[in-house]
C-alpha cells in the first residue's frame, strides 16, 4: 500500500502507516512530526499509533493543495528519531474492585491471575504517544498473549488511574471517563497535574513498567 | 455577575484550546464557533473572547456591574427583569438587574457574551473549560448557583441588533479517509436517510440513530488524530459526530466530516430532531467557511459604525 496522506476535514491531514504497528514505523512518525511541526501552515500535530494527523490553520483551497504536495514530498526518504525518554514505574492494584475484567480475562486467554499479572509486568513498555484524553500514554510492548479485544459495548464509567488492555495495547486512564478497554486494575500515580512543571507525566518516548502492588482475585 | 439559579448545563468557552493535543488535551471550546463570533463582533470583543455557553435548561444570573450584553446562538425566551428580550441584539443591563434565560425556542446552545469579557484566568492559553480534567474556565466545571464570573468593564453601547444564521437540519459534510470502506448501498443511505439525534448526545459527540451503516469488510483501525466535525462509525453502524469535548485520537472509521460552516448548525440541533448530510467538495467546503467569516465581518463593521 502507498503511503498517502488523507485529508480528514478542511484543516487536517492524517497519514496511516500500514500494519502491523512497530516501533521503526513510530520512530518514523515522530521525526515526520518534528519537521512537519516547523511548517507554518501547520496548527499543531498529533502523533497517533503509526499515524500522524496535521491541523493546519485556516487555509484556501489552492494553499491547502500546496501544502499537501509539500507534506508528500517528505515522504520519499522518512528519516527515524530515537528518543532517549526516562523509565517510569508505575504501581498498580491487580483485580478485584481495582481491576474488574482481570479474572475473565485470564479465563478467557486460558490463564491464571498470577500468570496475566506476571505478563503484564515484565515487559518494558515504549510510550508511543499520548492521546484521547490528558496524560493518557498509548503502551507498545503488550505481551502478545495478552491481546484482548475491547468490550462490544464501552463501560459509561471507567475510574481514574485504571490500568487496561485494549486490543494489541494497554495503557492507564488518568481521568474517570466513558471507555472499552478490559481493566485490569488501578494505579493512585497522576498521570496529569497541570501544578507540575510537566503537565504530563508521561511523554512519547519514555518506557514504563507496571509493579503489582497487590493480587485480587 | 451572580448565578442565582441554573438547570442549565452552562459553562465557560471560547473557540477552543490548540497545541496541547500531543499531551492528550482536547480542545474543549465553544460547541458554534460562528454564534460566538457573532457575539463578540457584535460586543466590540476579540472574536475568542469567552462566553458563557447555556445548554437547554434554563438559567438566571444577577448583573454586579453595568454590562452590554447580547444572546447568541439558540433562541431563548429571555427576560431582563419582567421584561421580554430578543437574541441577537446588544443589549444594556444595570447593576442589580437580573437576565432570566427560561428556555429555548429552537437551537440547543446559548451564548452570553458581555461586552469587555469575562475576567477568566486562562489555563494552557485558553479560557475553555475542560470539563473532562477539570481545569480551565470557571474552576475547570459548570456553572452553579451563587458562583460569581467577574466581568471586566462597566459600559454601555447604543442597541442594535444582527441577523442571525439560518437554522438547518440538511448539513453539509465532506468525505473522510475511510469513506469508501462502506457499501455503496451505506454510502447512498448515509446521505438519503433521516438521522434522528439521541438524547444520549453531549458535547463529546452526537449519537444518531438510523439504518445501520454497512462496511465492505470489517475494519480494524489504529488510534489516530480525531477533531470537532468527524463522523466515527462504530462496528454497529451508528454514526457518532464528534463534537468539541471530543477526544484527541480516535479507533473508529470515520465516513465523512462536517463542514466548518456547518458544525455550529450540526450543535442546534435538538435531541429526537432528525438531520440530513449532504455530500460537497472540499473546496466548496473552503468556500462557504469564507462566507460565514464575511458574514462576521459584517457584522463586526456594523457593530463599530454604530
Amino acid at each position: 500500500m502507498e503511503l498517502q496522506w488523507q485529508l480528514c476535514s478542511e484543516t487536517n491531514l492524517t497519514l496511516f502507516f500500514p500494519k502491523p504497528i512497530t516501533l521503526e514505523k513510530q520512530q518514523q512518525c515522530w521525526a515526520l512530526a518534528d519537521t512537519i511541526q516547523q511548517m507554518p501552515e501547520v496548527l499543531e500535530v498529533v502523533i497517533g499509533m503509526n499515524t500522524l494527523s496535521v491541523f493546519t490553520v485556516s487555509l484556501t483551497w489552492v494553499e491547502l493543495e500546496a501544502f499537501k504536495d509539500n507534506l508528500s514530498a517528505l515522504l520519499n526518504d522518512i528519516p527515524s528519531k530515537t528518543i532517549n525518554g526516562k523509565h517510569v514505574e508505575i504501581p498498580v492494584h491487580y483485580g478485584g474492585k481495582y481491576g474488574p475484567d482481570l479474572k475473565t480475562l485470564a479465563t478467557e486467554l486460558g490463564l491464571s491471575v498470577e500468570a496475566v499479572v506476571k505478563l503484564h509486568t515484565e515487559a518494558t513498555y515504549t510510550v508511543y504517544f499520548i492521546g484521547f484524553q490528558p496524560g493518557f500514554p498509548y503502551l507498545g510492548g503488550l505481551s502478545e498473549s495478552l491481546y484482548f479485544p475491547r468490550h462490544a459495548t464501552p463501560r459509561t464509567r471507567v475510574p481514574a488511574g485504571s490500568v487496561g488492555i485494549g486490543g494489541e495495547q494497554t495503557g492507564v486512564y488518568p481521568f474517570e471517563s466513558p471507555g472499552g478497554w478490559q481493566l485490569l486494575g488501578q494505579t493512585d500515580i497522576p498521570l496529569f497535574d497541570l501544578t507540575k512543571a510537566s503537565h504530563a507525566l508521561l511523554n512519547a518516548g519514555d518506557t514504563l513498567k507496571f509493579t503489582a502492588i497487590d493480587i485480587y482475585e | 455577575m451572580k448565578i442565582l439559579t441554573t438547570s442549565a448545563l452552562a459553562s465557560i468557552q471560547d473557540s477552543g484550546r490548540f497545541g496541547y493535543r500531543s499531551m492528550g488535551v482536547d480542545r474543549s471550546g465553544v460547541m458554534d464557533s460562528w454564534a460566538l463570533q457573532a457575539g463578540n463582533a457584535l460586543l466590540k470583543n476579540d472574536l475568542n473572547e469567552p462566553a458563557i455557553e447555556i445548554a437547554v435548561g434554563s438559567l438566571t444570573v444577577q448583573f454586579e456591574e453595568d454590562v452590554s450584553f447580547c444572546l447568541t446562538g439558540a433562541l431563548y425566551e429571555a427576560y431582563i427583569d419582567d421584561k421580554r428580550i430578543p437574541c441577537y441584539w446588544r443589549i444594556n443591563a444595570q447593576a442589580g438587574q437580573t437576565l432570566k434565560l427560561l428556555r429555548p425556542l429552537q437551537g440547543m446552545y446559548s451564548y452570553l457574551c458581555v461586552h469587555g469579557g469575562f475576567d477568566i484566568e486562562p489555563v494552557l492559553q485558553s479560557s475553555s473549560t475542560n470539563l473532562k480534567a477539570s481545569f480551565g474556565g470557571f474552576k475547570g466545571r459548570y456553572l452553579k448557583a451563587d458562583d460569581v464570573v467577574k466581568v471586566r468593564t462597566d459600559s454601555s453601547l447604543r442597541v442594535i441588533g444582527v441577523a442571525r444564521l439560518e437554522p438547518t437540519n440538511r448539513i453539509r459534510v465532506i468525505k473522510n479517509s475511510e469513506y469508501e470502506y462502506f457499501t455503496s448501498a451505506s454510502k447512498a443511505a448515509f446521505e438519503s436517510q433521516q438521522w434522528q439525534l439521541q438524547s444520549s448526545s453531549n458535547r463529546m459527540g452526537y449519537r444518531l440513530d438510523g439504518t445501520a451503516l454497512e462496511f465492505n469488510e470489517a475494519v480494524q483501525m489504529s488510534s489516530h488524530g480525531v477533531d470537532i466535525g468527524m463522523i466515527q462509525v462504530p462496528p454497529q453502524g451508528q454514526p457518532i459526530v464528534l463534537m468539541a469535548d471530543a477526544q484527541t485520537t480516535g479507533g473508529y472509521p470515520k465516513i465523512a466530516t462536517v463542514i466548518n460552516a456547518d458544525i455550529g448548525l450540526m450543535a442546534q440541533i435538538r435531541f429526537g430532531k432528525n438531520c440530513q448530510f449532504v455530500v460537497v467538495e472540499v473546496e466548496q467546503a473552503l468556500r462557504e467557511q469564507q462566507k460565514r467569516q464575511h458574514y462576521i465581518e459584517q457584522i463586526k463593521e456594523y457593530a463599530h459604525e454604530s
